[in-house]
């Protein structure tokens, strides 16, 4: 969308103005993110510019052994991966069924398994901290672990999904008629083909899992206190900037998240390019 | 074709009937732990979450009988000897179960001072059963003469009631059992949900406005450069929420990066409050929520053929008009999916709100936590939940209609 050489005065006033409007909205986007990072290697306590001496001292904090941010990270290393295993599995299965066949109903079903997606999270943290308490699973990494694995499995269901739209269904028949056993010709044949989607999907459940906190703030005691509960705690009480310092941490796991991401997308593309 | 493969026809039909089903019944079977799962862990605890806000089980469970005698009751003057007898020998009974202390909270959503007079009554009662309770209540207490009172019990009586669903609408029933809205001194809850309403609506009126003219720009630069420019819309969408609303407080509190260049620029003198406000919400939802606006922008624009534009301007056309008549148009099916999306989300803010907003601030989400932790008020906070949810579900409806219609590629 280039500027013609032939483009009149005021053709070129709203072309510089449109961009400078994109522009701004892309330093708005960008900023905030941008702006915390140099903060984290502050030496005062408060989180103001200007700087006027760097230290390592609130990573330090945040790195201490036993410590509560060293505590709520290890207890969002234990329900994450349990929670992105449990949507992984219970995902792929459901898109690989939901793309065989097609019965009444699917569209519905479809809705359900996307609702949690949608269904604000207040609604979810209240309602499971009511059955969860008559059920025993109150203040426990079990009912943490279920409550993140159902927010994460409508993403599991997309992607997977999504990969599967280009996959050959023959394969599977290829598979059998040469005496592979349905498991077999899962692992051998489908999964690594769609393993993009998979992935993506797992990660997707990952980063919901490490980033909630209002069903967690319902679940769980002091005991399971994940690292959002303890940031939502720091910032609501006392924002310092070794808030800062885990923030840039999380930036920079949200990088990589970000070009694995389109590494496994585009790895996608070339996978159902080389399909067709 | 021989005799004998016509005989097998029919046979061949069933085979192919049977591998049909057979493959539906696997797909089914691959699907089911999936929907076991989430009916268990999802749906269940919901519905059972907003059961609580129609549920009037407490009378019933405390003093069965006397709930049952209540419902015949035709509410004038008073009720029959009868009732007074069974209150009096149920109350007992219930005070050693617990259940009278379910009760007791529940009535005092009807008046503050009936469960006192329970308590008060259940002390003083005499051992020696009297012939006739209806003489020997009021003796204990005038107020079971009053129709009143007996008229509020009976309120209590039924199994099921609308009374919070309506609170929660700022209406109730007066003693003829007419709706009517609440005193105005008592009007909250219409409050919130106005707020809730412009709040999200302002966010994604400015997502809109920002993100239209961004995902346009996406859309028609070269690859290259509008992948570089994603970065910028994809980065916050990967980053924690919290990092961003952690983010925009140093932003904009009182000695932050804004208010500290307004004041280098001359353009004030005081630091402004920027956050802790209205302003502050609205700002950093926007900024959480506006990648799901341009991202469906994006992909429905992306599919869009320059050609038609050119051609309207090569047909003389002014480019503005261009741009309106014949691009604009085709853009609405993802105008459309990213509006509701955002407005869907927006509703049910609560983490932003809490940390970036004042107490006028406050969304839904934050009264449906205000009442199940603070209050202990289950019932109305199940029936805030459910009037948050059916808009939530319609509006979903609605999103998952048009994109069905016009697919949308995220």
């Amino acid at each position: 969308m280039a500027l013609p050489i032939y483009a009149s005065r005021t053709e070129k006033i709203w072309f510089w103005a449109f961009r400078i409007f994109c522009g701004l909205v892309l330093l708005f986007l960008i900023l905030p993110i941008l702006v915390i990072v140099p903060l984290s290697f502050s030496d005062s306590s408060f989180l103001t510019y200007p700087i006027t001496g760097y230290s390592l001292q609130w990573y330090r904090e945040i790195f201490t052994a036993g410590g509560p941010w060293m505590e709520s990270l290890k207890n969002s290393l234990i329900i994450a991966p349990f929670a992105t295993l449990l949507a992984m599995i219970l995902g792929t299965l459901a898109a690989i069924g939901l793309n065989q066949a097609h019965f009444p109903g699917k569209g519905l079903l479809m809705a359900l398994i996307l609702s949690p997606m949608i269904v604000p999270l207040i609604i979810v943290a209240v309602g499971m901290y009511f059955f969860f308490a008559t059920i025993g699973l109150l203040n426990s990494y079990t009912g943490l672990i279920l409550a993140h694995a159902v927010l994460g499995v409508p993403f599991v269901v997309i992607t997977v999904n999504a990969t599967l739209q280009g996959f050959d269904y023959n394969q599977m028949r290829a598979g059998a008629s040469l005496g592979a056993s349905p498991t077999r010709t899962f692992f051998d044949i489908v999964l690594p083909q769609i393993l993009p989607g998979v992935i993506s999907g797992g990660l997707f459940a990952f980063a919901t899992s490490f980033d909630e906190v209002v069903v967690a703030l319902f679940l769980a005691s002091p005991t399971e206190r994940t690292l959002p509960m303890q940031m939502f705690s720091g910032i609501r009480e006392n924002i310092s900037p070794a808030i800062a310092a885990l923030a840039t941490l999380l930036i920079i796991m949200s990088v990589l998240l970000l070009l694995v991401m389109e590494w496994l997308r585009r790895r996608g593309e070339k996978l159902s390019q080389a399909g067709v | 074709m021989s005799a004998a493969m016509i005989d097998d026809l029919p046979k061949l039909k069933a085979q192919l009937r049977r591998a049909e089903r057979l493959k539906k019944l696997k797909a089914l079977a691959l699907i089911a732990p999936l929907v076991i799962f989430l009916l268990l862990a999802f749906v269940f605890p919901i519905g059972t979450m907003l059961w609580r806000g129609i549920d009037n089980s407490e009378m019933q469970l405390a003093l069965p009988q006397t709930a049952q005698l209540l419902q015949q009751w035709d509410g004038q003057n008073l009720p029959s000897a009868e009732v007074f007898k069974s209150l009096a020998s149920e109350l007992p009974s219930a005070q050693k179960s617990g259940a009278l202390g379910k009760y007791g909270r529940r009535l005092n959503y009807e008046d503050p001072t009936l469960k006192t007079l329970m308590t008060q009554t259940l002390r003083k009662m005499p051992i020696e059963p009297p012939s006739d309770w209806s003489q020997t209540l009021p003796q204990i207490n005038p107020r079971w003469s009053d129709p009143k009172v007996w008229q509020a019990l009976k309120n209590t009586a039924p199994r099921l009631t609308d009374r919070y669903l309506l609170a929660s609408v700022d209406v109730e029933r007066n003693a003829q059992g007419d709706l009517q809205f609440v005193a105005p001194d008592k009007k909250v809850y219409l409050d919130i949900f106005q707020r809730t309403l412009i709040i999200s609506g302002t966010v994604t009126l400015v997502c809109l406005l920002l993100g239209f003219p961004l995902a346009y720009l996406l859309a028609t630069l070269p690859t290259g450069t509008s992948n570089l420019l994603m970065i910028f819309v994809l980065l916050p969408f990967w980053t924690s929420l919290l990092v961003r609303t952690a983010a925009w407080i140093v932003l904009l509190q009182s000695g932050g990066l804004v208010n500290n260049a307004l004041i280098g620029l001359g353009i004030i003198q005081e630091p402004l409050q920027l956050v802790f406000n209205r302003f502050g919400v609205i700002v950093a939802m926007t900024h959480i929520l506006l990648p799901f606006m341009i991202l469906p922008l994006y992909s429905v624009m992306k599919g869009i053929s320059p050609s038609y534009q050119r051609a309207a301007i090569s047909l003389g056309a002014h480019p503005f008009k261009a741009f309106w008549q014949v691009y604009v148009p085709q853009t609405l099916a993802g105008v459309a999916a990213g509006t509701i999306l955002v407005f869907i989300m927006a509703l049910g803010y609560y983490i932003t709100p809490a940390l970036l907003g004042g107490p006028s601030d406050q969304m839904v989400s934050y009264y449906v936590a205000y009442y199940t932790n603070t209050t202990n008020n289950w019932s109305m906070a199940a029936a805030l939940g459910s009037l948050l949810l059916i808009a939530t579900l319609v509006l979903y409806a609605v999103y998952n209609h048009l994109v069905n219609k016009n697919p949308v590629r995220r």
